[in-house]
């Protein structure tokens, strides 16, 4: 295996199927985006159950939007904007070679997603408390519940709101556990990042981790409007 | 050969000027859910700025507008025709079965 | 780079003896090995519930095996032929081996997530066994909600989970290929000069890429809604079955392009080799590889014509399915006109290729058949559509892979067939297979639905053939088995290029040296070129 090792090239950051640095970046960024373009299609399987049902069942879907929270759901699209611009100097950092910043910009990155998932964890507590969470205790009465009773467009079944909130938390879950995913990584690369594996020359894994956390900021950016705000004034 | 390669660095005043204009998205996507804008157009004000803002993180803070390899604009641009082609295919389905 | 070259007679087989040199390799004509065995496993194992469906149907009664059982063994046969052997067969193992050579690049883009790709099939292939060991699955391959999702007292969260991390080890083949093709081909290597195999690679890893995460989604949710009551697809809470389908189709129906357009490109190889001509129409061929896997993602509801989808909806994808016939057929026409005039010689890998364009030209056509929504619905759910794609898979999909299999063996381990065996194994197949699902046609359209383990006594002399048939066409399978086995180690050396063959994989020594071409090949010739190669020039 000595051989496959050493051929190639001086540059230790160069691996060896690669002819010269500039391939070797081409074909790495071009591997984090085909991987981001999964990404796409694996939300998007859940984005076109939410378009079928919402035209399916419109005022199911509005009492659903009216039973969450506009100002949790706000206060965390303004913390994950935040991460991302955290993010985004923390790959500016990196190119530079500014290694204690790249530390910095990537443990406050860390702070606001953790911020995010804090957030999340009250309002699935509350969802829980309030019996929105699917299954056999979930109980939505539109005619009772303070968010709809007064919203006569927001009348629907108890069951078919169970489907807004099945759909809620199947999207809103999957966009946790990227974030967490995200958080991990992050953890992982400052640590690195500290120990100086990272430099002008080398700062490939902070970009592409950096991509992979502006994707799933992205789909907070569309979560946010379709969960919790288009359905609150009319249920078209 | 040229070990390394630095790719495009932006000033620190373009990130905070993209995610101002965030910000302001934000705001205003949560004022326009408290407008009755007639029929649909909610919810088509609410994903256009969503759309804008996706944008933005995309051309900027993903470095989209400065990439060097430019066959990833291809597999962005796929991405984006994928997605819509599984929504709009998928709902032919159901436009169909609301006039039979 | 010439000094870091191993003596004479080193190639990738010698280079590491030890089991982590295997199984830690990151060598993609290793991993390739690693893929050929695991895959043939499987393949073994998806048979055996095939012969167990074949015996159960020998009669019109259920004696062998009754209705839960059969309804397991069926869909065993289903989710592990699909998912473990003919989804990953030709590009993880063939693929996996070739692509790199035939486009003069040392490795993959990333072998490391070559090596992972290969360890997330093995963990979905453990998980799937431990389905089977837990007593199956009863939900059909589709796994069609609400059966799956509310229904079905088998381990289905078990075998969603293993075929959702079997799909990341697809997306990880297709991702690697495609980058691996855009950035990684030799100086000269141009788009216009790719093996036609190399662009069926690129147009399967396209759908691989944007079709997979699809179903993975589409089968947590379902398993969502078993463990956590999460009615995505339930009908009690609004939930439309119809969605599933979509969803699922979306992935599966393009699937079947995964399966057949390796294979398509390893007919092409075979073709221009043994008719000595370059391949006629060399364009069209490598964009109807594109167009397939294009057109292939519009068409996923022709598998839905009856099951209450809009019949507007129907009309077009009806429509958009025959659209998908052109590609197609415009690849049969121009492997046909290669042939025309060319110096055809019958080896055991043209054999199996000639085997390729009479069934695929079937099985392709009464998918036409099938398009067709009137005659949709008479066949819908009969044995007329088990044929039709069996066809396609087996006669077109295993057809290819044995084919290549037989052509690239001296490439893969230096060592020839045995040529008299190679060929009995081609016409055994060829004979057993049309013995085994020809007569399903016929059985079908008199009305012999799918999935059942009783029928109607006036089927049972089609049935008693079918079964026959499998008999043959086990024998044909379990052949190359053994004499490739045997090859191993008492096959006749032969040297690098036994079939005088112009792709550049064959411009390196065989077996290759780890590092594939000991310099770096520079291209400038066209691909196919047998008019004007006559010596074909070597770059080692």
């Amino acid at each position: 295996m000595s051989t496959s090792e050493t051929a190639g090239s001086h540059d230790l950051a160069l691996r060896h199927q690669f002819v010269d640095s500039e391939q070797q970046r081409d074909a790495s960024s071009m591997g984090m985006w085909l991987f981001l373009v999964t990404e796409v299609m694996f939300f998007g399987g859940m984005f076109t159950a939410y378009l079928i049902y919402r035209h399916a069942n419109p005022a199911a879907f509005m009492a659903g939007s009216l039973a969450l929270s506009v100002q949790y759901g706000a206060f965390n699209t303004v913390v994950l904007i935040g991460s991302s611009l955290t993010m985004a100097l923390g790959v500016r950092c990196a190119q530079l070679g500014q290694r204690k910043a790249l530390v910095g910009w990537l443990i406050a990155t860390i702070l606001l997603g953790a911020t995010f998932l804090g957030v999340k964890a009250v309002e699935y507590t509350e969802k829980w408390e309030n019996h929105h969470v699917p299954g056999p205790t979930f109980n939505f009465d539109t005619t009772k519940e303070p968010s709809t009773k007064d919203h006569p467009e927001a009348q629907a079944p108890s069951k078919s709101v169970e489907m807004y909130f099945s759909l809620y938390f199947a999207m809103t879950g999957m966009h946790a556990l990227h974030m967490i995913i995200g958080i991990g990584l992050m953890s992982v690369l400052a640590w690195l990042s500290w120990k100086g594996m990272f430099g002008r020359d080398y700062y490939a894994p902070i970009e592409y981790a950096g991509l992979y956390w502006h994707f799933v900021d992205l789909v907070w950016i569309y979560l946010f409007p379709l969960l919790y705000l288009i359905g609150r004034r009319h249920n078209f | 050969m040229s070990s390394g390669h630095i790719g495009h660095v932006s000033p620190i005043r373009t990130y905070i000027l993209i995610w101002a204009a965030l910000m302001v998205g934000t705001i205003l996507t949560v004022a326009a859910s408290m407008v009755d804008f007639p029929g649909p157009m909610n919810a088509v004000v609410a994903l256009a700025i969503a759309t804008v803002k996706a944008t933005l993180v995309v051309l900027f803070f993903m470095h989209v507008k400065y990439i060097s390899y430019k066959v990833n604009i291809i597999v962005i641009v796929s991405a984006i025709f994928w997605l819509l082609l599984l929504l709009g295919m998928v709902s032919i389905d159901y436009v169909g079965r609301a006039f039979s | 780079m010439a000094t870091a070259a191993a003596p004479a007679g080193s190639n990738y087989l010698t280079n590491g003896s030890s089991v982590a040199s295997w199984l830690l390799t990151k060598d993609h004509k290793r991993i390739a090995l690693l893929y050929l065995l695991s895959v043939t496993f499987f393949f073994f194992i998806g048979g055996v519930f095939a012969l167990l469906i074949r015996l159960e149907l020998l009669t019109p009664q259920g004696d062998l095996l009754q209705a839960d059982t059969y309804n397991k063994v069926f869909t065993m046969h289903g989710q592990i032929m699909v998912f473990f052997f003919l989804i990953p067969v030709v590009p993880a193992v063939l693929g996996n081996f070739l692509v790199p050579l035939m486009i003069g690049a040392k490795d993959l883009a990333f072998p490391r997530i070559n090596l992972l790709s290969w360890y997330l099939y093995i963990v979905a292939g453990i998980l799937m066994l431990w389905t089977l060991a837990l007593g199956g699955v009863d939900t059909g391959w589709t796994f069609y909600t609400p059966l799956s999702s509310q229904f079905s007292r088998t381990n289905v969260v078990l075998a969603a989970v293993a075929i959702f991390i079997n799909g990341f080890s697809s997306i990880f083949t297709g991702l690697n290929f495609i980058v691996t093709i855009h950035r990684m081909r030799a100086p000269g290597m141009t788009w216009s000069r790719l093996p036609l195999f190399v662009w069926a690679h690129y147009a399967t890893s396209v759908i691989m890429v944007l079709g997979t995460p699809v179903v993975a989604i589409t089968l947590l949710l379902v398993a969502f809604e078993r463990l956590l009551h999460l009615g995505i697809f339930d009908p009690a809470l609004g939930g439309d079955p119809l969605l599933f389908q979509h969803l699922f189709w979306f992935y599966s129906h393009p699937a079947v392009y995964i399966m057949i357009l390796p294979s398509m490109g390893i007919i092409s190889e075979l073709i221009a080799c043994f008719s000595r001509k370059r391949i006629f129409g060399y364009s069209a061929v490598a964009l109807s590889s594109i167009g397939i896997a294009v057109i292939g993602f519009l068409v996923w509801a022709h598998h839905m014509f009856v099951a209450g989808i809009s019949v507007y909806a129907a009309l077009v994808f009806s429509f958009l399915t025959y659209f998908v016939g052109v590609p197609s057929a415009i690849k049969v026409f121009n492997w046909t006109a290669t042939m025309y005039k060319g110096a055809v010689t019958l080896t055991t890998p043209m054999i199996y290729a000639i085997g390729f364009l009479g069934l695929f030209t079937i099985g392709g056509l009464t998918g036409l058949f099938l398009a067709a929504i009137g005659l949709d619905v008479h066949v819908t759910d009969t044995y007329f559509v088990v044929a039709h794609f069996h066809y396609v898979m087996v006669g077109g999909v295993v057809m290819g892979y044995l084919g290549g299999i037989h052509f690239w063996w001296p490439k893969i381990t230096g060592r020839m067939y045995p040529e008299f065996w190679g060929k009995l194994a081609a016409m055994l197949g060829f004979v057993g297979f049309n013995l085994t699902f020809f007569p399903q046609f016929i059985v079908g359209y008199l009305g012999m639905p799918r999935r059942y383990w009783m029928y109607a006594p006036e089927f049972q002399v089609w049935n008693v053939l079918s079964t026959a048939g499998a008999t043959v066409l086990a024998v044909g399978y379990l052949m190359p088995l053994i004499y490739l086995g045997w090859s191993l180690r008492y096959g006749e050396k032969v040297g690098d290029n036994p079939w005088g063959a112009v792709g550049l994989e064959w411009m390196t020594s065989s077996p290759p040296p780890t590092e594939n071409f000991l310099e770096i090949p520079v291209v400038t010739w066209e691909a196919y070129d047998y008019e004007h190669i006559k010596e074909v020039p070597v770059v080692y």
